[in-house]
Protein backbone atom coordinates (compact mmCIF):
# COMPACT_ATOMS: atom_id res chain seq x y z
CA UNK A 1 0.00 0.00 0.00
CA UNK A 2 1.67 3.23 -1.07
CA UNK A 3 1.24 6.50 0.76
CA UNK A 4 -0.57 7.72 -2.31
CA UNK A 5 -3.27 5.22 -1.46
CA UNK A 6 -4.17 7.52 1.39
CA UNK A 7 -5.45 10.98 0.64
CA UNK A 8 -4.49 11.95 4.18
CA UNK A 9 -2.00 10.25 6.44
CA UNK A 10 -1.43 12.17 9.66
CA UNK A 11 0.86 11.03 12.44
CA UNK A 12 0.54 12.54 15.89
CA UNK A 13 -0.09 16.05 14.68
CA UNK A 14 -0.16 18.42 17.59
CA UNK A 15 -0.82 22.13 17.87
CA UNK A 16 -0.20 24.25 20.92
CA UNK A 17 -1.19 27.86 21.05
CA UNK A 18 0.36 30.00 23.77
CA UNK A 19 -1.15 28.71 26.96
CA UNK A 20 -3.17 25.83 25.62
CA UNK A 21 -3.30 22.81 23.39
CA UNK A 22 -5.73 23.04 20.48
CA UNK A 23 -4.96 19.64 18.98
CA UNK A 24 -3.40 17.02 21.20
CA UNK A 25 -2.83 14.13 18.85
CA UNK A 26 -4.26 13.78 15.38
CA UNK A 27 -3.42 10.40 13.94
CA UNK A 28 -5.58 9.68 10.97
CA UNK A 29 -5.59 7.94 7.64
CA UNK A 30 -8.22 8.67 5.04
CA UNK A 31 -8.22 6.42 1.95
CA UNK A 32 -8.69 7.94 -1.48
CA UNK A 33 -12.31 8.37 -2.48
CA UNK A 34 -13.73 8.45 1.02
CA UNK A 35 -16.01 11.10 2.48
CA UNK A 36 -14.76 11.61 5.98
CA UNK A 37 -16.46 13.66 8.69
CA UNK A 38 -15.06 15.44 11.74
CA UNK A 39 -17.52 15.74 14.58
CA UNK A 40 -16.90 17.49 17.84
CA UNK A 41 -18.07 20.27 20.12
CA UNK A 42 -17.10 23.91 19.64
CA UNK A 43 -13.42 24.46 20.27
CA UNK A 44 -12.57 20.77 19.96
CA UNK A 45 -9.86 21.50 17.40
CA UNK A 46 -11.61 20.54 14.16
CA UNK A 47 -10.72 23.68 12.23
CA UNK A 48 -7.20 23.71 13.60
CA UNK A 49 -6.75 20.12 12.41
CA UNK A 50 -7.87 21.02 8.91
CA UNK A 51 -5.66 24.10 8.88
CA UNK A 52 -2.65 22.01 9.81
CA UNK A 53 -3.33 19.59 6.98
CA UNK A 54 -3.65 22.55 4.61
CA UNK A 55 -0.42 24.16 5.73
CA UNK A 56 -2.14 27.25 7.14
CA UNK A 57 -1.13 26.39 10.67
CA UNK A 58 2.26 24.96 11.49
CA UNK A 59 2.05 21.88 13.72
CA UNK A 60 3.99 21.97 16.97
CA UNK A 61 4.86 18.30 16.51
CA UNK A 62 4.05 15.35 14.31
CA UNK A 63 4.01 14.88 10.57
CA UNK A 64 1.57 14.19 7.79
CA UNK A 65 1.30 13.61 4.09
CA UNK A 66 -1.54 14.91 1.98
CA UNK A 67 -2.01 13.19 -1.40
CA UNK A 68 1.42 11.75 -0.80
CA UNK A 69 3.14 15.11 -0.34
CA UNK A 70 4.52 16.39 2.96
CA UNK A 71 2.82 19.31 4.71
CA UNK A 72 3.75 22.65 3.21
CA UNK A 73 4.22 21.31 -0.31
CA UNK A 74 2.98 24.08 -2.58
CA UNK A 75 2.56 22.26 -5.89
CA UNK A 76 0.21 19.61 -4.46
CA UNK A 77 -2.32 22.33 -3.63
CA UNK A 78 -3.29 22.37 -7.28
CA UNK A 79 -5.14 19.16 -6.43
CA UNK A 80 -6.67 20.42 -3.18
CA UNK A 81 -9.79 22.50 -2.63
CA UNK A 82 -10.79 24.32 0.55
CA UNK A 83 -13.88 26.02 1.85
CA UNK A 84 -12.85 27.96 4.98
CA UNK A 85 -15.04 28.15 8.07
CA UNK A 86 -16.03 31.71 7.38
CA UNK A 87 -15.61 32.29 3.67
CA UNK A 88 -14.66 35.85 2.86
CA UNK A 89 -13.36 37.51 -0.19
CA UNK A 90 -13.00 40.88 -1.87
CA UNK A 91 -16.65 41.78 -1.99
CA UNK A 92 -16.38 44.01 -5.02
CA UNK A 93 -15.80 41.03 -7.30
CA UNK A 94 -18.80 39.47 -8.99
CA UNK A 95 -19.56 35.81 -8.38
CA UNK A 96 -18.14 34.90 -11.79
CA UNK A 97 -14.99 36.98 -11.29
CA UNK A 98 -14.37 35.42 -7.91
CA UNK A 99 -14.69 31.84 -9.08
CA UNK A 100 -12.57 32.62 -12.12
CA UNK A 101 -9.84 34.20 -9.98
CA UNK A 102 -9.75 31.18 -7.71
CA UNK A 103 -9.62 28.88 -10.70
CA UNK A 104 -6.70 30.89 -12.09
CA UNK A 105 -4.91 30.82 -8.75
CA UNK A 106 -5.46 27.06 -8.67
CA UNK A 107 -3.64 26.81 -11.96
CA UNK A 108 -6.44 26.55 -14.53
CA UNK A 109 -6.17 28.22 -17.90
CA UNK A 110 -8.61 30.94 -18.98
CA UNK A 111 -9.86 28.61 -21.71
CA UNK A 112 -10.74 25.86 -19.23
CA UNK A 113 -12.48 28.38 -17.02
CA UNK A 114 -14.73 29.71 -19.74
CA UNK A 115 -16.93 26.65 -19.58
CA UNK A 116 -16.14 25.44 -16.07
CA UNK A 117 -17.06 28.63 -14.18
CA UNK A 118 -20.68 28.87 -15.38
CA UNK A 119 -21.03 25.14 -14.65
CA UNK A 120 -19.99 25.33 -11.00
CA UNK A 121 -22.00 28.48 -10.43
CA UNK A 122 -24.98 26.64 -11.86
CA UNK A 123 -24.21 23.69 -9.58
CA UNK A 124 -24.38 25.85 -6.45
CA UNK A 125 -27.58 27.45 -7.68
CA UNK A 126 -26.34 31.00 -8.23
CA UNK A 127 -26.65 31.34 -12.00
CA UNK A 128 -29.12 34.17 -11.66
CA UNK A 129 -26.68 36.14 -9.53
CA UNK A 130 -23.46 35.36 -11.31
CA UNK A 131 -22.80 38.91 -12.47
CA UNK A 132 -23.67 40.57 -9.19
CA UNK A 133 -20.93 41.77 -6.86
CA UNK A 134 -20.53 39.70 -3.68
CA UNK A 135 -21.17 42.80 -1.59
CA UNK A 136 -24.88 42.23 -1.95
CA UNK A 137 -24.76 38.53 -1.17
CA UNK A 138 -26.36 36.96 1.88
CA UNK A 139 -24.36 34.68 4.14
CA UNK A 140 -25.79 31.58 2.55
CA UNK A 141 -25.05 32.86 -0.96
CA UNK A 142 -21.46 33.58 0.04
CA UNK A 143 -21.21 30.08 1.43
CA UNK A 144 -22.40 28.71 -1.91
CA UNK A 145 -19.84 30.74 -3.81
CA UNK A 146 -17.22 29.50 -1.36
CA UNK A 147 -18.21 25.96 -2.20
CA UNK A 148 -17.98 26.75 -5.93
CA UNK A 149 -14.42 28.07 -5.58
CA UNK A 150 -13.45 25.01 -3.54
CA UNK A 151 -14.31 22.59 -6.33
CA UNK A 152 -13.84 24.68 -9.47
CA UNK A 153 -10.51 23.05 -10.32
CA UNK A 154 -11.86 19.52 -9.78
CA UNK A 155 -9.48 18.79 -6.91
CA UNK A 156 -8.64 15.27 -5.76
CA UNK A 157 -9.04 16.26 -2.12
CA UNK A 158 -11.56 18.76 -0.78
CA UNK A 159 -11.63 20.20 2.73
CA UNK A 160 -14.95 21.69 3.74
CA UNK A 161 -15.13 23.46 7.10
CA UNK A 162 -18.82 23.50 8.00
CA UNK A 163 -20.13 23.62 4.44
CA UNK A 164 -23.77 23.81 5.47
CA UNK A 165 -23.43 26.67 7.94
CA UNK A 166 -25.82 29.45 7.06
CA UNK A 167 -27.61 27.43 4.40
CA UNK A 168 -31.34 26.93 4.05
CA UNK A 169 -32.75 23.40 3.59
CA UNK A 170 -32.43 23.70 -0.17
CA UNK A 171 -28.84 24.76 0.25
CA UNK A 172 -28.08 21.82 2.52
CA UNK A 173 -29.56 19.55 -0.07
CA UNK A 174 -27.34 21.21 -2.66
CA UNK A 175 -24.26 20.53 -0.50
CA UNK A 176 -25.25 16.89 -0.31
CA UNK A 177 -25.59 16.76 -4.08
CA UNK A 178 -22.20 18.40 -4.52
CA UNK A 179 -20.67 15.87 -2.13
CA UNK A 180 -22.24 13.06 -4.07
CA UNK A 181 -20.92 14.46 -7.33
CA UNK A 182 -17.46 14.79 -5.81
CA UNK A 183 -17.56 11.21 -4.65
CA UNK A 184 -18.70 10.06 -8.08
CA UNK A 185 -15.72 11.90 -9.56
CA UNK A 186 -13.48 9.94 -7.22
CA UNK A 187 -12.52 12.87 -5.00
CA UNK A 188 -11.79 12.51 -1.31
CA UNK A 189 -13.68 14.86 0.99
CA UNK A 190 -12.94 15.79 4.56
CA UNK A 191 -15.65 17.84 6.21
CA UNK A 192 -16.50 19.41 9.54
CA UNK A 193 -20.04 19.78 10.62
CA UNK A 194 -22.19 20.26 13.66
CA UNK A 195 -25.16 18.82 11.85
CA UNK A 196 -25.04 15.19 12.83
CA UNK A 197 -27.84 14.25 10.49
CA UNK A 198 -25.84 15.73 7.59
CA UNK A 199 -22.81 13.67 8.51
CA UNK A 200 -24.98 10.63 8.92
CA UNK A 201 -26.28 10.76 5.36
CA UNK A 202 -23.16 11.94 3.57
CA UNK A 203 -20.09 10.46 5.25
CA UNK A 204 -18.49 7.05 4.88
CA UNK A 205 -16.62 7.45 8.09
CA UNK A 206 -16.62 9.85 10.98
CA UNK A 207 -14.12 10.83 13.67
CA UNK A 208 -15.23 12.17 17.02
CA UNK A 209 -13.00 14.88 18.38
CA UNK A 210 -12.97 16.11 21.92
CA UNK A 211 -10.51 18.44 23.60
CA UNK A 212 -8.15 18.18 20.68
CA UNK A 213 -8.12 14.44 20.64
CA UNK A 214 -9.78 11.88 18.42
CA UNK A 215 -11.79 9.74 20.77
CA UNK A 216 -13.17 7.36 18.16
CA UNK A 217 -13.73 6.77 14.48
CA UNK A 218 -16.75 4.95 13.15
CA UNK A 219 -17.67 3.65 9.77
CA UNK A 220 -21.17 4.80 8.89
CA UNK A 221 -23.58 2.43 7.23
CA UNK A 222 -21.45 -0.32 8.69
CA UNK A 223 -20.99 -2.21 11.94
CA UNK A 224 -21.68 0.55 14.40
CA UNK A 225 -25.31 0.78 13.38
CA UNK A 226 -25.83 -2.63 14.87
CA UNK A 227 -25.12 -1.01 18.19
CA UNK A 228 -28.30 -0.82 20.18
CA UNK A 229 -29.56 1.69 22.68
CA UNK A 230 -32.00 0.33 25.19
CA UNK A 231 -34.47 2.22 27.32
CA UNK A 232 -35.76 0.08 30.18
CA UNK A 233 -38.51 0.73 32.65
CA UNK A 234 -37.66 -0.97 35.93
CA UNK A 235 -38.35 -0.63 39.63
CA UNK A 236 -36.18 -1.61 42.56
CA UNK A 237 -32.83 -1.60 40.76
CA UNK A 238 -30.24 -1.82 43.53
CA UNK A 239 -26.75 -0.32 43.37
CA UNK A 240 -25.35 -3.82 43.23
CA UNK A 241 -27.56 -4.64 40.26
CA UNK A 242 -26.29 -1.49 38.51
CA UNK A 243 -22.70 -2.39 39.23
CA UNK A 244 -23.32 -5.84 37.76
CA UNK A 245 -24.46 -4.40 34.45
CA UNK A 246 -20.93 -3.14 33.84
CA UNK A 247 -20.18 -6.62 32.53
CA UNK A 248 -22.19 -5.84 29.37
CA UNK A 249 -22.15 -2.09 29.02
CA UNK A 250 -20.21 0.88 30.28
CA UNK A 251 -22.86 3.44 29.58
CA UNK A 252 -25.72 2.46 31.87
CA UNK A 253 -27.51 5.36 33.56
CA UNK A 254 -30.43 5.15 35.91
CA UNK A 255 -32.78 8.11 36.24
CA UNK A 256 -35.75 7.34 38.45
CA UNK A 257 -37.26 4.25 36.97
CA UNK A 258 -35.70 4.72 33.58
CA UNK A 259 -32.58 2.75 32.85
CA UNK A 260 -30.69 3.60 29.66
CA UNK A 261 -27.69 1.90 28.18
CA UNK A 262 -26.04 1.04 24.90
CA UNK A 263 -24.80 -2.37 23.88
CA UNK A 264 -23.00 -3.94 20.96
CA UNK A 265 -25.85 -6.25 19.96
CA UNK A 266 -29.37 -7.16 20.92
CA UNK A 267 -28.23 -10.61 22.02
CA UNK A 268 -27.00 -9.32 25.38
CA UNK A 269 -30.24 -7.50 26.20
CA UNK A 270 -31.81 -10.76 27.40
CA UNK A 271 -28.79 -11.42 29.62
CA UNK A 272 -29.14 -8.00 31.21
CA UNK A 273 -32.84 -8.49 31.86
CA UNK A 274 -32.10 -11.87 33.47
CA UNK A 275 -29.43 -10.26 35.60
CA UNK A 276 -31.72 -7.45 36.78
CA UNK A 277 -34.60 -9.78 37.59
CA UNK A 278 -32.17 -12.05 39.40
CA UNK A 279 -31.02 -9.07 41.48
CA UNK A 280 -34.60 -8.44 42.57
CA UNK A 281 -35.72 -5.71 40.15
CA UNK A 282 -39.10 -5.53 38.43
CA UNK A 283 -38.75 -4.96 34.69
CA UNK A 284 -41.84 -3.57 32.97
CA UNK A 285 -40.74 -2.47 29.57
CA UNK A 286 -37.70 -2.93 27.34
CA UNK A 287 -37.40 -0.74 24.25
CA UNK A 288 -34.37 -1.34 22.05
CA UNK A 289 -33.68 1.39 19.50
CA UNK A 290 -31.02 1.88 16.89
CA UNK A 291 -28.54 4.39 18.17
CA UNK A 292 -28.51 7.60 16.19
CA UNK A 293 -25.27 9.37 15.54
CA UNK A 294 -26.37 11.91 18.09
CA UNK A 295 -26.50 9.27 20.80
CA UNK A 296 -23.05 8.08 19.87
CA UNK A 297 -21.84 11.65 19.81
CA UNK A 298 -23.19 12.42 23.25
CA UNK A 299 -21.92 9.16 24.62
CA UNK A 300 -18.41 9.64 23.28
CA UNK A 301 -18.01 13.35 23.61
CA UNK A 302 -20.07 13.81 26.71
CA UNK A 303 -22.72 16.30 27.62
CA UNK A 304 -21.98 19.98 27.14
CA UNK A 305 -20.12 21.17 30.18
CA UNK A 306 -19.89 24.68 28.81
CA UNK A 307 -16.81 25.94 27.05
CA UNK B 1 4.96 33.12 -11.65
CA UNK B 2 1.39 33.53 -12.87
CA UNK B 3 0.33 33.58 -9.21
CA UNK B 4 2.36 36.71 -8.51
CA UNK B 5 0.78 38.55 -11.43
CA UNK B 6 -2.71 37.41 -10.45
CA UNK B 7 -2.14 38.67 -6.91
CA UNK B 8 -0.64 41.90 -8.20
CA UNK B 9 -3.60 42.39 -10.51
CA UNK B 10 -6.29 41.82 -7.92
CA UNK B 11 -4.40 43.98 -5.39
CA UNK B 12 -4.09 46.80 -7.90
CA UNK B 13 -7.80 46.61 -8.67
CA UNK B 14 -8.55 46.60 -4.97
CA UNK B 15 -6.26 49.59 -4.35
CA UNK B 16 -7.67 51.58 -7.25
CA UNK B 17 -11.16 51.02 -5.90
CA UNK B 18 -10.27 52.49 -2.53
CA UNK B 19 -11.87 55.81 -1.76
CA UNK B 20 -8.62 56.86 -0.14
CA UNK B 21 -6.83 56.94 -3.51
CA UNK B 22 -9.44 59.23 -4.97
CA UNK B 23 -9.44 61.35 -1.83
CA UNK B 24 -5.69 61.71 -2.18
CA UNK B 25 -6.02 62.62 -5.85
CA UNK B 26 -8.61 65.27 -5.02
CA UNK B 27 -6.39 66.58 -2.25
CA UNK B 28 -3.53 66.60 -4.75
CA UNK B 29 -5.63 68.53 -7.25
CA UNK B 30 -6.60 71.13 -4.63
CA UNK B 31 -3.00 71.55 -3.52
CA UNK B 32 -2.01 71.90 -7.14
CA UNK B 33 -4.55 74.68 -7.57
CA UNK B 34 -3.13 76.49 -4.53
CA UNK B 35 0.34 75.90 -5.91
CA UNK B 36 -0.63 77.33 -9.30
CA UNK B 37 -2.07 80.45 -7.68
CA UNK B 38 1.05 80.89 -5.55
CA UNK B 39 3.31 80.52 -8.56
CA UNK B 40 1.24 83.00 -10.50
CA UNK B 41 1.30 85.55 -7.68
CA UNK B 42 5.03 85.14 -7.44
CA UNK B 43 5.46 85.82 -11.13
CA UNK B 44 3.25 88.93 -10.93
CA UNK B 45 5.19 90.12 -7.94
CA UNK B 46 8.53 89.67 -9.68
CA UNK B 47 7.39 91.62 -12.74
CA UNK B 48 7.25 94.85 -10.79
CA UNK B 49 10.79 94.42 -9.48
CA UNK B 50 14.19 94.78 -10.93
CA UNK B 51 15.99 91.58 -10.04
CA UNK B 52 18.56 89.41 -11.63
CA UNK B 53 17.06 86.57 -13.66
CA UNK B 54 19.52 84.39 -11.81
CA UNK B 55 18.00 85.00 -8.35
CA UNK B 56 14.52 84.92 -9.80
CA UNK B 57 15.05 81.54 -11.34
CA UNK B 58 16.38 80.24 -8.03
CA UNK B 59 13.32 81.33 -6.14
CA UNK B 60 10.97 79.86 -8.71
CA UNK B 61 12.80 76.57 -8.82
CA UNK B 62 12.67 76.50 -5.02
CA UNK B 63 8.92 76.94 -5.17
CA UNK B 64 8.63 74.06 -7.57
CA UNK B 65 10.48 71.94 -5.04
CA UNK B 66 7.88 72.88 -2.42
CA UNK B 67 5.22 71.57 -4.77
CA UNK B 68 7.11 68.37 -5.41
CA UNK B 69 7.75 67.87 -1.70
CA UNK B 70 4.01 68.09 -1.10
CA UNK B 71 3.49 65.36 -3.69
CA UNK B 72 6.12 63.28 -1.94
CA UNK B 73 4.46 63.57 1.47
CA UNK B 74 1.06 62.81 -0.01
CA UNK B 75 2.43 59.73 -1.78
CA UNK B 76 4.03 58.34 1.37
CA UNK B 77 0.89 58.83 3.45
CA UNK B 78 -1.22 57.32 0.67
CA UNK B 79 1.11 54.31 0.52
CA UNK B 80 0.64 53.62 4.21
CA UNK B 81 -3.10 54.23 4.34
CA UNK B 82 -4.00 52.10 1.30
CA UNK B 83 -1.81 49.14 2.16
CA UNK B 84 -2.06 49.02 5.94
CA UNK B 85 -5.07 46.73 5.89
CA UNK B 86 -3.93 44.32 3.25
CA UNK B 87 -1.97 41.81 5.34
CA UNK B 88 -3.28 42.30 8.86
CA UNK B 89 -6.85 42.80 7.66
CA UNK B 90 -6.92 39.72 5.44
CA UNK B 91 -5.42 37.57 8.16
CA UNK B 92 -7.91 38.95 10.65
CA UNK B 93 -10.95 38.43 8.44
CA UNK B 94 -9.85 35.04 7.14
CA UNK B 95 -9.78 36.25 3.53
CA UNK B 96 -6.24 34.93 3.34
CA UNK B 97 -7.35 31.34 4.02
CA UNK B 98 -8.75 30.71 0.57
CA UNK B 99 -5.69 32.31 -1.06
CA UNK B 100 -2.89 30.82 1.02
CA UNK B 101 -4.16 27.32 0.25
CA UNK B 102 -3.76 27.82 -3.48
CA UNK B 103 -0.68 26.50 -5.27
CA UNK B 104 1.36 29.61 -4.75
CA UNK B 105 3.98 30.13 -2.07
CA UNK B 106 3.32 32.70 0.59
CA UNK B 107 6.21 34.86 -0.59
CA UNK B 108 4.49 35.01 -3.96
CA UNK B 109 1.33 36.32 -2.31
CA UNK B 110 3.32 38.99 -0.51
CA UNK B 111 5.40 39.99 -3.52
CA UNK B 112 2.29 40.04 -5.73
CA UNK B 113 0.50 42.34 -3.33
CA UNK B 114 3.62 44.48 -3.06
CA UNK B 115 3.83 44.93 -6.81
CA UNK B 116 0.13 45.73 -7.04
CA UNK B 117 0.44 48.57 -4.55
CA UNK B 118 3.71 49.78 -6.00
CA UNK B 119 2.18 50.16 -9.46
CA UNK B 120 -0.68 52.16 -7.97
CA UNK B 121 1.69 54.41 -6.02
CA UNK B 122 4.00 54.87 -8.98
CA UNK B 123 1.00 55.96 -11.00
CA UNK B 124 0.01 58.43 -8.32
CA UNK B 125 3.51 59.89 -8.08
CA UNK B 126 3.81 60.11 -11.88
CA UNK B 127 0.51 61.99 -12.19
CA UNK B 128 1.08 64.42 -9.34
CA UNK B 129 4.72 65.05 -10.30
CA UNK B 130 3.87 65.63 -13.93
CA UNK B 131 1.06 68.00 -13.00
CA UNK B 132 3.25 69.98 -10.58
CA UNK B 133 6.10 70.26 -13.03
CA UNK B 134 3.72 71.28 -15.77
CA UNK B 135 2.19 74.06 -13.62
CA UNK B 136 5.64 75.28 -12.58
CA UNK B 137 6.86 75.27 -16.14
CA UNK B 138 3.76 76.91 -17.55
CA UNK B 139 3.83 79.78 -15.04
CA UNK B 140 7.54 80.42 -14.68
CA UNK B 141 9.38 78.34 -17.23
CA UNK B 142 11.47 76.39 -14.69
CA UNK B 143 12.19 72.72 -15.26
CA UNK B 144 13.71 70.19 -12.90
CA UNK B 145 17.15 68.93 -13.73
CA UNK B 146 16.63 65.15 -13.58
CA UNK B 147 12.89 64.57 -13.12
CA UNK B 148 13.09 60.82 -13.81
CA UNK B 149 15.80 60.25 -11.23
CA UNK B 150 13.66 62.17 -8.79
CA UNK B 151 10.60 60.15 -9.68
CA UNK B 152 12.46 56.88 -9.22
CA UNK B 153 13.80 57.94 -5.81
CA UNK B 154 10.36 58.99 -4.59
CA UNK B 155 8.83 55.70 -5.71
CA UNK B 156 11.71 54.00 -3.92
CA UNK B 157 10.88 55.98 -0.77
CA UNK B 158 7.26 54.77 -1.05
CA UNK B 159 8.49 51.21 -1.58
CA UNK B 160 10.30 51.42 1.76
CA UNK B 161 7.16 52.68 3.49
CA UNK B 162 5.25 49.84 1.81
CA UNK B 163 7.75 47.19 2.92
CA UNK B 164 7.54 48.48 6.50
CA UNK B 165 3.76 48.43 6.38
CA UNK B 166 3.87 44.84 5.15
CA UNK B 167 6.35 43.90 7.85
CA UNK B 168 4.14 45.31 10.59
CA UNK B 169 1.08 43.76 8.98
CA UNK B 170 2.53 40.26 9.29
CA UNK B 171 2.97 40.80 13.02
CA UNK B 172 0.29 43.14 14.32
CA UNK B 173 -3.32 44.17 13.88
CA UNK B 174 -4.23 46.79 11.30
CA UNK B 175 -4.44 49.56 13.87
CA UNK B 176 -1.13 48.79 15.52
CA UNK B 177 0.62 48.47 12.16
CA UNK B 178 -0.79 51.80 11.09
CA UNK B 179 0.44 53.57 14.21
CA UNK B 180 3.88 52.00 13.88
CA UNK B 181 4.21 52.79 10.17
CA UNK B 182 3.16 56.42 10.59
CA UNK B 183 5.32 56.72 13.72
CA UNK B 184 8.39 55.56 11.85
CA UNK B 185 7.57 57.99 9.09
CA UNK B 186 7.62 60.69 11.76
CA UNK B 187 11.07 59.56 12.84
CA UNK B 188 12.26 59.76 9.24
CA UNK B 189 10.80 63.22 8.88
CA UNK B 190 12.53 64.41 12.03
CA UNK B 191 15.78 62.75 10.97
CA UNK B 192 15.68 64.67 7.73
CA UNK B 193 15.29 67.99 9.47
CA UNK B 194 17.88 67.24 12.11
CA UNK B 195 20.40 66.48 9.41
CA UNK B 196 19.52 69.80 7.82
CA UNK B 197 20.09 71.62 11.08
CA UNK B 198 23.28 69.76 11.60
CA UNK B 199 24.61 71.41 8.47
CA UNK B 200 24.70 74.68 10.46
CA UNK B 201 24.79 73.60 14.03
CA UNK B 202 28.05 72.75 15.65
CA UNK B 203 26.40 70.21 17.92
CA UNK B 204 27.78 66.75 17.36
CA UNK B 205 24.77 65.36 19.22
CA UNK B 206 22.30 66.73 16.74
CA UNK B 207 24.31 65.31 13.88
CA UNK B 208 24.36 61.93 15.60
CA UNK B 209 20.66 62.09 16.32
CA UNK B 210 19.84 63.03 12.74
CA UNK B 211 21.98 60.28 11.33
CA UNK B 212 20.54 57.78 13.80
CA UNK B 213 16.97 58.69 12.79
CA UNK B 214 17.86 58.34 9.14
CA UNK B 215 19.36 54.95 9.85
CA UNK B 216 16.22 53.82 11.66
CA UNK B 217 14.10 54.95 8.74
CA UNK B 218 15.94 56.19 5.66
CA UNK B 219 12.88 57.26 3.65
CA UNK B 220 13.30 60.97 4.04
CA UNK B 221 16.93 60.93 2.99
CA UNK B 222 15.72 59.58 -0.35
CA UNK B 223 13.54 62.64 -0.76
CA UNK B 224 16.53 64.86 -0.10
CA UNK B 225 18.54 62.95 -2.63
CA UNK B 226 15.66 63.29 -5.08
CA UNK B 227 15.49 67.02 -4.40
CA UNK B 228 19.20 67.30 -5.08
CA UNK B 229 18.84 65.41 -8.36
CA UNK B 230 15.92 67.52 -9.50
CA UNK B 231 16.93 71.01 -8.56
CA UNK B 232 18.86 73.02 -11.04
CA UNK B 233 22.52 73.54 -10.30
CA UNK B 234 21.73 77.08 -9.30
CA UNK B 235 18.84 76.52 -6.99
CA UNK B 236 20.34 75.01 -3.92
CA UNK B 237 19.97 78.29 -2.21
CA UNK B 238 16.84 78.00 -0.05
CA UNK B 239 19.26 76.82 2.46
CA UNK B 240 17.17 76.02 5.51
CA UNK B 241 14.53 73.70 4.19
CA UNK B 242 14.08 70.11 3.15
CA UNK B 243 15.09 71.18 -0.35
CA UNK B 244 18.48 72.52 0.53
CA UNK B 245 21.58 70.61 -0.34
CA UNK B 246 23.30 71.51 2.87
CA UNK B 247 23.75 67.83 3.56
CA UNK B 248 23.07 65.84 0.46
CA UNK B 249 22.62 62.15 1.14
CA UNK B 250 25.47 60.41 -0.60
CA UNK B 251 25.33 57.40 -2.87
CA UNK B 252 26.15 55.47 0.26
CA UNK B 253 22.92 56.69 1.90
CA UNK B 254 20.96 55.49 -1.12
CA UNK B 255 22.78 52.18 -0.94
CA UNK B 256 21.92 51.93 2.74
CA UNK B 257 18.27 52.58 1.91
CA UNK B 258 18.37 49.78 -0.68
CA UNK B 259 19.83 47.35 1.86
CA UNK B 260 17.30 48.52 4.45
CA UNK B 261 14.48 47.90 1.99
CA UNK B 262 15.75 44.41 1.15
CA UNK B 263 16.09 43.48 4.81
CA UNK B 264 12.64 44.79 5.78
CA UNK B 265 10.91 43.04 2.89
CA UNK B 266 12.98 39.93 3.58
CA UNK B 267 11.90 39.79 7.23
CA UNK B 268 8.28 40.43 6.24
CA UNK B 269 8.41 37.49 3.81
CA UNK B 270 10.24 35.29 6.30
CA UNK B 271 7.70 35.94 9.01
CA UNK B 272 4.70 35.64 6.70
CA UNK B 273 6.05 32.32 5.42
CA UNK B 274 6.16 30.78 8.86
CA UNK B 275 3.35 32.34 10.83
CA UNK B 276 -0.02 30.67 11.41
CA UNK B 277 -2.88 32.04 9.38
N1 LIG C 1 -5.00 31.42 16.46
C1 LIG C 1 -5.33 30.89 17.66
N2 LIG C 1 -4.73 31.32 18.79
C2 LIG C 1 -5.03 30.79 19.99
N3 LIG C 1 -5.93 29.82 20.17
C3 LIG C 1 -6.57 29.35 19.10
C4 LIG C 1 -6.31 29.86 17.78
N4 LIG C 1 -7.09 29.19 16.90
C5 LIG C 1 -7.81 28.31 17.63
N5 LIG C 1 -7.50 28.40 18.95
C6 LIG C 1 -8.07 27.60 20.02
O1 LIG C 1 -7.90 26.24 19.70
C7 LIG C 1 -9.04 25.50 20.07
C8 LIG C 1 -9.59 24.76 18.88
O2 LIG C 1 -10.11 25.70 17.96
P1 LIG C 1 -10.78 25.26 16.59
O3 LIG C 1 -11.12 26.49 15.83
O4 LIG C 1 -9.91 24.27 15.92
O5 LIG C 1 -12.10 24.55 17.11
P2 LIG C 1 -13.30 23.93 16.27
O6 LIG C 1 -13.37 22.51 16.66
O7 LIG C 1 -13.16 24.23 14.83
O8 LIG C 1 -14.54 24.71 16.89
P3 LIG C 1 -15.88 25.25 16.17
O9 LIG C 1 -16.81 24.09 16.12
O10 LIG C 1 -16.36 26.28 17.12
O11 LIG C 1 -15.54 25.78 14.84
C9 LIG C 1 -10.02 26.49 20.69
O12 LIG C 1 -9.90 26.40 22.08
C10 LIG C 1 -9.55 27.82 20.21
O13 LIG C 1 -9.79 28.81 21.17
MG1 LIG D 1 -14.22 25.32 13.49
Amino acid sequence: MTTEHFAIDARQLRKEFPGHVAVRDLTLTVPRGEIFGFLGPNGAGKSTSIKMLLGLVRPTAGSATVLGAPLGDVAIRRRIGFLPEDFRFYDWLTATELVRLHGRLAGMSPAQLRTRVPDVIEMVGLSQHRDRPLRGFSKGMLQRIGLAQAVVHEPDLVFLDEPTSGLDPVGRRMVRDVLRAERARGATVLLNSHLLSEIEVTCDRVAFIKDGEMVATRALGGAWQEGVRVVMHARGVSDDAMAGIARWTGSARLEGEELRFGVESEAVVADIVRHLVGAGADVYRVVPERASLEDVFLELVGEDRGL
Amino acid sequence: MTGIWLMAGVTLREAVRRKILWTALIAGALLLAVFAVAMHLQVVEFQGRAMSPFVRYQVEAGMMMIGLYTCDLLAVVLTILTSIDTIAGEIGSGTIHAIATKPLARWQILVGKFLGFLVMIAGFVAVTFAATIWVAHATTGVLPEHPFRGFALIVFECAIALALTFLFGTWFSTLTSGVLALGLQGVAFMGGWLEQVSGFSQSVHIVTLGVASSLVMPGESLWRRAAYEMQTQLAGSLSFSPFANVSIPSGLAVGYAAAYFAVVLGIAIWHFERRDL
